[in-house]
């Protein structure tokens, strides 16, 4: 894989966005993963240069953090949370049941590198309980019946929308552009708010 | 800026006892002044606090207020009215620092038995005083794969690493180089290196000396002894004119390890790998363990001491005789070749240089660098520091270390002169300069280090010592040449700064040794000495010890084939190869002797290796045997003799030399793929004294070839693909590597694995070469 | 009278809510005039006299933190928001930023004004891109309008606010790991002092403030220091969210004065589901010691839930009921505190190794109550031991479910297993049996 002169445009602007260049770090990371799907040694090699870092500097950096992947994922990303809210919910259950289905566990990836599977800590998203999140969009709601419909749906290149982010969805290379801050114009899609969220706007309005 | 300001001192409590200390004091260093041992890993004193192991915590109240916890002494300065309970006195402090004991234990693998640490580990130690005897861990233990190579000279046991990030940090905050860092996170957080690029750094052995557990081991040491089976002697580093304090230990006459040792002066804790592990020499197969005669057949022979030294007077006698010292001389010898010069052979043709040198740079140094007294300290308080023709990172590294402590720590301004900027400079944040005239902003704060290859620069020695507002230093490479300067061992100096030149000089010198004359004509050059052996009226024979002729040109050695040579080595080499008589000397860890660091500070030593096997007479001891030969005694029985027969002399207070006045010369200019060489000698490479150091070779810089980006463009390469530089006699090919470098040169280094310029092209710097894509 | 005081959310029902045009129909921006026609210095005292505390967790006087900041010292100031909402349980600021991202950004505009900061970042953690994508178009749009950028409504005030995406690391939630994460390192939190007021990004004078602290700061402008008064406690003024989650019937959002009670919080969310009973609860996220029934009418308040030996927190509220296995629950908590243990320190990082194994094994009823005994010691030597709060909290629902719990933890011993079935917890509990 090698980086485009638009590519390399697009990482030059990032690191314009910082008082110092150092900062860029992580969404450089991102965007590592927008191209290549993961943190490759190609990657690290080009931050390190671009940032004028040792290649550990970078590698300490990225395995830090969880997001960032060491190997492929797959196109879509599904995270189950287990903290213990969602997992109590029903999150064990259906952590259990996808795996199943999948044949895949933890930070596997299915054959047809489609799917790939996490075990998530809490994403805030806890009066919508047990929450998936797939390339880290809302999935609210879930159950094991549900997630095996939109697992099964993005094997097929036709997954379900999120429920509270744009009208479909994004494949993880594609987010994770985002998150280096590269903008797909997908703001405007979506609820402002999903129905939890409002309840209390609502119950104040009735006066309660 | 630091200025000499009085220290404020604040007075604390601690488990009942008042101490008195400098404000900024941390409390664990506090309680050492107690002689309260507070148990530790992450702390180090020369690192900055990082609080991570909380080891150390103890009670702390202020003002009569206590924390509410336990805290870290590591990171906490003590402050007026402040009372410290640490284990000896708080219940609290002592549950807390076993319950982290404790912890730190649950996923270690406990095989102290097997362990390079063990007997000398500080968590084996601290277990002892601070843990429990059974643990209370009935788990799973966090394991990983045993050994990893992080270097071909590091290896790192993860299992038993307590991630204290001492390694880490000292690689990042004292060395600048960041190949090691903490990776991952929590409880699989491990120390690591980027996959394709090693821990190559050349001080990557202070991380195996301050790691406080077995982690990171030495390749060279591992699994070899026991620290109860060695004995340790402090002992000076002979690599280079730094000065680091050392400390040998030996285990049945044999040199196992080198330690960096404490001395807060100069090396502070510190030392650089070649230094730490480079020694195999010492022990080497080829060591000369016998007097040899060359025999009518022209082959060498063991002889007697007797026999050899006949021969030697035979071959001297009234023989017009040179001797070349070597740059490796301890004082003691350097002044025992001199005084030889001088009484016995009656000449002044003697050089410790076997390096490219030059009148002029005779000149400066007797006239200027015999009455330097700038100092490591003097690097701590400049105001800007200037590099000339001098690479302190591959040529002093303790040098290079005390430089960025200060660019670190307060953004020091550093100017270098050279070439292109070097990795060395870059992490020193130097300005790039090309010549000299062009530095500007120097004051009296201001130290301007003077590189050995200066003399490689025509006039730049002359500019040099008519600069009079800067402090001046003059750093050569190797260990023996300030001390060798000290004592006369060159062609217009006796000994203590003496210019042959002065008849008062000669006369104090001449007292001292009980003669009534001594030689009055300069003495020749190294270069001269070589040159002359051949010549009609020149010199007919020569003395040498310890020198690689590789080292000063290509020719030197041919030089040497058809006159009478003596040599005095350790080990076999290619001057031994020709040599009439060889007399085996003994080496630096088998005699007792004293290098002057860079500063001209004394940096004597013990014998650390005592055995049957051992050579144990030093170079002036032979020399002395030399002398009675001869009849023309020097009276230099032992080291201790020739220490105090120098010292007693005293240094020269009357004029100096002239200053030399030498003009610039104009590079030579270049045409099409010609450009000018220019090099120096990295760190770690081919020298003689790391032979047989294949770990530590494995760190080396590889070869490159530096050229500019103009060059490579009209070339058609980039970097890291393969060059070719020529010249009639001979060519290297290396990868390119694109810098900042004029468009005329061409850089590479001059003594590495597939780069030594003056064996293939007969120069070092200055000369023409072709450079094409290979 | 509704209970509940929605500023915030106020218009999170309107389908724009998130868009700069509905933010300015709804009155927004017209703070940030205000603001920026007084001093700044005025600006800080307006927010100290609010009584405005952090809504991040620990409730430190907003205005008094800006005021730290070294005025005239010549040197770059900046501001940080803290969006790293990562503590389990937590989920106001995200809905918040979705729905309503420009009170942050107006929030940002006036507190940078205050503390003469040039330069802002929004550190939001990584794993919401809805929610990043939301945050970047209110700050185009407030570029766009000359909200942000050079001499902000002609008044010579610059401002750069940059959105920075985390990556999956709780402990950036702490702020000076959070600095350290932001200037391009490991997020490991750093030693205080100096602190982030002094030296915190790039060594330079920084405020961090949590998302929902910022984003009241409009408000306060707009309506005055009575109006924030006159709601909340003595000494916890003011409005904030609170996050129902778990066995309720309605979980959700509720923006209601500080010191409202769990009792009346769970009756407007419709109670418990049917047919169960509360068990245990956490006021403000898993760090905080967990509350039972015996707490329904503490004032949740910065004091009140203080006084009752726990910490407001988040005012995440996660609410289980009596199908929850306490053992289960803690166990997983714990395992969130080694997978976030940012490995820096020995307690959090050898502790919560060890205390996830011991934990699994009494889950499993594998030990006695003499392993107990030796948990609690165990957590004795993490608490309050380590380099940051993180291992605190680690140990925080430990200690309180035994103090509340001890005997179920009793009864997986006796049992030689967990006496509970997970099912029975699940929303679906029905339909899976």
């Amino acid at each position: 894989m090698s980086y485009s002169t638009e590519n390399i445009a697009i990482m030059d602007s990032i690191i314009a966005r910082y008082p110092r260049k150092r900062s860029a770090i992580m969404p450089l990371l991102h965007y590592v993963q927008a191209i290549e799907g993961f943190v490759t040694p190609e990657g690290i090699e080009l931050i390190a240069e671009k940032l004028e870092l040792e290649t550990a500097e970078v590698t300490a950096v990225s395995t830090f953090y969880t997001q960032y992947k060491s190997e492929p994922v797959g196109e879509y990303h599904v995270g189950v949370c287990i903290n213990t809210l969602c997992a109590v919910m029903g999150g064990d259950e259906i952590y259990k049941s996808v795996s199943e289905h999948l044949g895949i566990g933890n930070d596997g990836v299915t054959e047809d590198g489609k799917v790939s599977l996490e075990r998530i800590e809490c994403n805030a998203a806890c009066d919508y309980a047990p929450v998936v999140m797939v390339n880290w969009e809302f999935f609210d709601n879930q159950t094991p019946q549900s997630v095996k419909d939109l697992v099964d749906g993005a094997r097929n290149g036709n997954p379900p929308a999120p429920t509270r982010g744009p009208k479909s969805l994004r494949t993880w290379k594609q987010n994770s552009a985002v998150l280096a801050g590269v903008s797909d114009g997908l703001a405007g899609e979506g609820v402002s708010a999903g129905e939890p969220s409002k309840l209390g706007l609502k119950l104040s309005k009735e006066g309660k | 800026m630091t200025t000499d300001v009085a220290v404020e001192m604040i007075t604390v409590v601690i488990d009942g006892f008042e101490v008195t200390v400098p404000k900024g004091t941390l409390i664990i260093r506090a309680a050492e002044k107690l002689g309260i041992q507070i148990p530790r890993f992450c702390d180090h004193p020369l690192l900055a606090p990082a609080g991570a192991c909380r080891q150390c915590l103890v009670d702390v109240e202020i003002n009569g207020r206590a924390f509410p916890k336990p805290q870290a002494s590591c990171t906490i300065p003590v402050e007026p009215n402040m009372i410290v309970k640490t284990q000896l006195t708080s219940p609290v402090a002592e549950k807390a620092q076993k319950g982290i004991m404790e912890l730190l234990l649950i996923n270690h693998p406990l095989d102290c038995p097997v362990c390079d640490k063990g007997g000398e580990c500080p968590l084996q130690n601290q277990a002892m005083s601070t843990g429990r005897t059974e643990s209370r861990f009935t788990g799973v233990k966090r394991t990983f794969e045993k050994p990893i190579n992080i270097s071909s000279q590091v290896l790192l046991d993860r299992e038993r690493c307590v991630l204290c990030a001492r390694c880490t940090r000292f690689s990042e905050q004292i060395a600048g180089d960041p190949f090691i860092t903490l990776n991952e996170r929590g409880a699989l957080q491990q120390v690591g290196i980027y996959e394709k690029d090693p821990f190559n750094s050349y001080f990557s052995g202070n991380t195996v000396q301050i790691c406080p557990v077995g982690a990171l081991t030495g390749a060279s040491y591992r699994f070899r002894a026991r620290p109860f089976d060695l004995v340790s002697t402090p002992t000076a580093c002979e690599h280079c004119a730094a000065g680091c304090a050392l400390r040998t230990d030996v285990r049945r006459g044999k040199t196992l390890r080198r330690l960096a040792g404490d001395d807060a002066s100069v090396n502070e804790e510190w030392n650089c790998d070649k230094g730490r592990w480079a020694f195999k020499y010492l022990s080497s197969k080829e060591r000369v363990t016998s007097p040899l005669v060359r025999g009518d057949d022209g082959e060498l022979r063991e002889a007697s001491w007797p026999e050899a030294l006949a021969r030697v007077a035979a071959g001297f006698s009234d023989k017009k005789v040179g001797v070349l010292v070597g740059g490796r001389a301890t004082v003691e010898d350097a002044y025992g070749y001199s005084k030889f010069a001088r009484i016995t052979l009656g000449t002044n043709d003697i050089d410790f240089r076997s390096r490219p040198h030059t009148d002029e740079e005779a000149a400066f140094l007797a006239s200027t660098v015999v009455n330097l007294k700038t100092t490591y300290a003097d690097i701590d308080k400049a105001d800007h520091v200037v590099l000339v023709n001098f690479e302190p990172e591959d040529e002093s590294p303790i040098v290079f270390l005390r430089v960025y402590k200060q660019v670190r720590k307060r953004g020091l301004q550093v100017t270098t002169i050279a070439p292109f900027a070097s990795r060395g400079s870059e992490k020193l944040k130097a300005n790039l300069l090309s010549s000299f005239d062009q530095v500007t902003n120097l004051t009296e704060k201001s130290v301007v280090l003077v590189g050995e290859r200066s003399a490689e620069v025509p006039g730049l020695f002359s500019a040099i010592a008519a600069h009079t507002t800067a402090k001046i230093a003059w750093i050569p490479r190797r260990s023996g040449e300030r001390g060798a300067l000290a004592a006369g061992a060159l062609g217009n100096l006796l000994p203590g700064g003496r210019p042959v030149s002065d008849a008062a000089a000669r006369i104090d010198v001449q007292t001292a040794w009980g003669v009534d004359s001594l030689p009055t004509e300069l003495g020749r050059s190294t270069e001269q000495i070589l040159n002359s052996l051949n010549s009609e009226g020149g010199l007919d024979a020569v003395l040498i010890g310890g020198v690689d002729p590789s080292d000063i040109s290509s020719a030197a050695l041919g030089q040497l084939l058809n006159s009478f040579v003596v040599s005095l080595e350790i080990s076999h080499s290619a001057v031994t190869a020709i040599a009439d008589v060889v007399l085996p000397v003994a080496a630096v860890t088998e005699k007792a002797g004293s290098f002057l660091d860079w500063e001209g500070r004394e940096r004597s030593f013990d014998k650390a290796i005592e055995g049957p096997l051992v050579t144990t007479r030093s170079d002036v001891r032979i020399l002395s045997m030399i002398a009675d030969e001869m009849k023309k005694p020097i009276s230099l029985p032992s080291v201790t003799s020739a220490a105090k027969e120098f010292s007693a002399l005293g240094v020269w207070d009357g004029a100096s030399v002239s200053k030399p006045t030498n003009a610039s010369a104009s590079t030579p200019s270049v045409s099409g793929d010609q450009a000018v060489l220019t090099s120096w000698r990295q760190l770690i490479d081919l020298g003689s004294l790391q032979a047989g150091e294949e770990n530590l070779a494995g760190t080396a810089r590889k070869a490159v070839a530096v050229i500019s980006a103009a060059r490579a463009t009209s070339l058609g390469v980039k970097s890291g693909e393969l060059l070719t530089i020529a010249n009639e006699r001979g060519s290297i090919t290396v990868p390119a590597h694109i810098a900042n470098i004029s468009d005329d040169k061409v850089w590479l280094p001059r003594n590495s694995q597939d780069s030594q310029t003056i064996v293939t092209f007969g120069a070092a710097e200055g000369c023409l070469v072709s450079v094409v894509k290979a | 009278m509704s209970k509940l005081s929605p500023v915030l959310s106020a218009h999170w029902d309107e389908a724009d809510s998130f868009t700069i045009d509905a933010y300015r129909r709804n009155g927004g921006y017209k703070a940030a005039k205000t603001a920026l026609d007084m001093d700044p210095d005025a600006v800080i005292q307006l927010v100290k006299d609010s009584g405005l505390r952090g809504r991040g967790g620990a409730g430190f006087p907003t205005g008094m933190k800006w005021g730290f900041i070294p005025q005239n010292d010549g040197k770059d100031h900046y501001l940080v928001v803290n969006a790293d909402e990562s503590e389990p349980g937590t989920c106001k600021d995200m809905p918040l930023l979705m729905a309503n991202p420009h009170s942050l950004v107006e929030g940002i505009i006036i507190a940078s004004y205050a503390i003469r900061a040039n330069y802002a970042f929004i550190y939001l953690r990584g794993e919401v891109v809805h929610v990043y994508r939301r945050v970047q178009q209110a700050i185009a749009d407030a570029y766009a309008a000359g909200l942000l950028g050079k001499n902000i409504n002609g008044k010579g005030f610059d401002l750069e606010l940059v959105l920075h995406a985390g990556a999956g690391a709780y402990i950036c939630g702490e702020e000076t790991a959070l600095l350290d994460s932001l200037e391009g390192f490991r997020g490991q939190p750093r030693l205080r002092p100096p602190f982030p007021a002094i030296a915190g990004l790039y060594a330079r004078p920084t405020v961090v403030n949590n998302v929902e602290s910022i984003a009241s700061v409009p408000a306060i402008i707009a309506n005055g220091t009575e109006w924030f008064q006159s709601m909340g406690t003595e000494k916890s003024k003011g409005f904030t969210l609170y996050s129902l989650s778990g066995h309720v019937k309605n979980p959700g959002q509720f923006e209601a004065p500080l010191g409202i009670t769990l009792r009346e919080l769970l009756e407007m969310a419709g109670g418990m589901r049917e047919g169960h009973t509360l068990k245990f609860w956490t006021p403000g996220g898993s760090s905080t010691p967990m509350f039972t029934q015996e707490h329904l009418d503490v004032p949740l308040d910065y004091e009140g839930v203080g006084a009752a030996g726990s910490m407001l927190g988040t005012k995440a509220l996660q609410i289980f009921d009596e199908t929850t296995c306490v053992v289960r629950a803690v166990l997983r908590w714990t395992e969130f505190y080694k997978h976030e243990s940012c490995g820096k320190c020995t307690p959090c990082r050898e502790g919560t190794w060890w205390l996830v194994q011991a934990l699994k094994e009494l889950e499993a009823g594998r030990g006695t109550s003499a392993d107990l005994d030796k948990l609690l010691d165990i957590v004795d030597n993490i608490a309050g031991r380590s380099f940051c709060a993180l291992a605190d909290g680690a140990a925080s629902p430990i200690v309180s479910s035994m103090k509340h719990f001890r005997e179920e933890y009793q009864r997986h011993l006796d049992l030689g297993s967990c006496p509970f079935d997970p099912i029975a917890s699940t929303l679906f509990a029905g339909a899976l049996s």
